[in-house]
């Protein structure tokens, strides 16, 4: 089967800036499918190119198989969720919801009973009457989300669909919009430059970085085994050893990723234990976070930062000594 | 040293800055009452006087004003030649005000979508522009250029289209024996010289149509035509109405236009600018002024009920 979307070697630039360089990628049908990066990277620039509101300069887009280059948006089995929702203030929810209905020339009998089941779908049953300007942003969100749907589209595309909402109502949505995609079973490719929406909601990730991917896998495979100091720093963060500090703590000679939660502090007394390499440092900075408390301790050689228990209390100036399990060590290759 | 946690008011100022603090009704009273008095005496009230004056009628024998109620004025409305210049006056702002709007559309269209930095200086300029000259200078230039003598005929004949222009001037009730004595060329400077109020209302709705409206549309399966009816155009509609108020009143009580490029029948403006001056009839100068009201009032009652304003 051919996967949902395949880019191959796709290029698209503005003027001297090459927003998109190269890129080639597939998402499988089905996948809840990340584009994570920093603003600029290019990930949005990507999404619009499968929607249809930009053409590659160069390299090819098959959605599903098809040849899509050249073909308008409005010929493209897919589906948007823009970021500010672009929900038309001059209709109604219903009329909003059922738009991609009515001018595909569906009855408005049918249009209206589909446009119904979308918003109980999204939560929004009996919304049909309402203005768009008497909804909360949530609510606007689920509006844009049954518009989008209720079209039955191949590949359902969210330009970072959960910026714009508070954390509460953002963790819900994201909740809701991992049930809504396994039970549609429809191919979603979302947008974001928030890692951790990305890690929870996505199948995999592609991690973008100047136009280019840097990195694609499942979150699992992004997190723990980062092939780059970007995707080490942008996914979670990370302490970056160089090659001389990494072989000199008995990791290989390479740019090399540790994470701060799985550097832990050895109790006063307390011998290192084995398979573990160590540092004796001082506290600098001491940063309370409810459930850990971040601790950055002054080794001779780097400072290092660690994720520990809240329960054990730290002051600046204490010294420590810090361990960590030689395979928390993850090698990036010669990647710098 | 202590610091005290309120400080002694500075001044004069100071202290009527703290009046109006604690009486915030009082300073929005007095920053309401010059606005509202100049709009209900001077603006209503002499508007309600002009209404006054329309019930009242005029002696035919004695020339003075009969300060009785009466409807008889608004009656001579409906008479024969009066009849006939309100008709002509009406169908007149109707058909400036719809190809106004179909010349300003694709202009603003154009300078709300794509025109960017010096375009955009270029478009304000240029629309702008031939409201900062004085009427009467432009008005007496188009019946120069509309002239039998004037660029017009000159270039339809060195066109070898002279037929052309002496076929529209041959026409019944429009033509005339040249272009500046027919209602064609009254039309044409009407057209000039209100334009500027159409693009510019037009223009102001299109500008606030969000460019991912239309991406958001065409996402949903509407090609650049449907995307034209279903969003681009009632959205753009209240500024279409705003610019056709313009329009269609401007022209509606114009009479200087009319007089300078025309032929000798009347418009609303001039019949109530003859009436009020040499005529001495008030009453039904005053009657009149209400037609373009009443007409505006049901052009706006109508555009309302259309939905014209759903989106402001």
């Amino acid at each position: 089967m051919s996967p949902a979307v395949r880019f191959q070697n796709v290029s698209r630039r503005f003027g001297a800036i090459r927003a998109v360089d190269g890129v080639s990628l597939d998402i499988q049908p089905g996948e809840f499918f990340a584009l994570l990066g920093p603003s600029g990277s290019g990930k949005t620039t990507c999404l619009r190119l499968i929607a249809g509101f930009e053409q590659p300069d160069e390299g090819h887009i098959e959605i599903f198989g098809e040849t899509v280059e050249g073909v308008p948006p409005y010929r493209r089995n897919v589906n948007t969720v823009f970021q500010d929702y672009a929900l038309f203030p001059h209709m109604t929810v219903g009329e909003n919801v059922a738009y991609g209905l009515m001018i595909k020339g569906v009855g408005k009998a049918e249009r209206e009973t589909k446009a119904r089941d979308a918003l109980a779908m999204v939560k929004l049953a009996g919304y049909e009457g309402r203005r768009t300007a008497q909804l909360s942003g949530g609510q606007r969100q689920r509006v844009a989300l049954a518009r989008a749907l209720v079209n039955g589209p191949k590949v359902l595309l969210l330009d970072e669909p959960l910026g714009a909402l508070d954390l509460k109502l953002r963790e819900q949505m994201q909740e809701e919009l991992k049930s809504l995609q396994t039970s549609l079973g429809i191919t979603f490719v979302f947008v974001t430059h928030d890692q951790g929406e990305a890690l929870s909601m996505a199948n995999r990730v592609a991690i973008f970085s100047e136009g280019k991917i840097v990195q694609v896998g499942t979150p699992a495979d992004v997190y723990e085994r980062p092939t780059s100091r970007f995707v080490a720093d942008f996914v979670g963060s990370s302490n970056v050893l160089s090659p001389e500090v990494a072989a000199s703590h008995g990791g290989s000679a390479t740019w090399t990723s540790l994470r701060p939660e799985r550097i832990e502090v050895v109790a006063t007394g307390a011998g290192v234990p084995t398979g573990y390499a160590s540092a004796r440092g001082k506290v600098s900075v001491v940063s309370y976070q409810g459930a850990v408390t971040r601790i950055t301790v002054v080794t001779d050689k780097l400072p290092l930062v660690a994720s520990v228990p809240a329960t054990t209390p730290f002051n600046k100036g204490d010294e420590v000594t810090i361990a960590w399990p030689m395979a928390a060590m993850v090698s990036m290759g010669d990647a710098a | 040293m202590t610091m005290a946690a309120a400080e002694r008011p500075r001044g004069i100022g100071g202290a009527i800055s703290d009046i109006f603090f604690a009486r915030p009704q009082l300073l929005t009273l007095l920053l309401l009452m010059p606005p509202l008095l100049w709009i209900g005496v001077v603006y209503v009230g002499s508007l309600f006087a002009l209404l006054l004056q329309s019930f009242y009628s005029l002696d035919d024998f004695s020339g003075l004003v009969v300060h009785q109620f009466t409807l008889a004025t608004y009656q001579q409305l409906f008479e024969g030649s009066n009849v006939q210049i309100i008709l002509r006056t009406v169908v007149m702002a109707a058909l400036v005000t719809v190809v106004s709007a179909f010349i300003a559309f694709p202009i603003a269209y154009y300078a709300a979508r794509y025109a960017r930095g010096w375009m955009k200086a270029l478009f304000y300029l240029a629309v702008m522009m031939p409201l900062w000259s004085s009427y009467l200078v432009k008005v007496y230039a188009w019946k120069l250029i509309l002239a039998k003598e004037g660029v017009i005929t000159w270039f339809a004949n060195a066109l070898h289209m002279g037929w052309l222009l002496d076929g529209v001037l041959g026409l019944p009730i429009v033509g005339g024996p040249s272009l500046s004595f027919s209602y064609v060329g009254t039309f044409l400077v009407f057209v000039y010289i209100w334009l500027p109020y159409m693009i510019l209302p037009t223009q102001a709705a299109l500008e606030r149509v969000p460019a991912n409206f239309i991406e958001a549309s065409a996402d949903l399966g509407a090609d650049p035509g449907q995307t034209f009816r279903t969003v681009i155009f009632p959205l753009a509609l209240p500024g279409i109405v705003a610019g056709s108020i313009f329009t269609f009143s401007l022209t509606l009580g114009d009479y200087i236009i009319p007089q300078i490029v025309g032929n000798s029948r009347l418009m609303i403006g001039q019949a109530v600018y003859t009436l009020q001056g040499t005529a001495g009839n008030i009453p039904l100068a005053a009657a009149f002024t209400v037609v373009p009201m009443v007409i505006m009032a049901f052009y706006l009652w109508m555009a309302k009920r259309m939905g014209a304003f759903d989106v402001l």
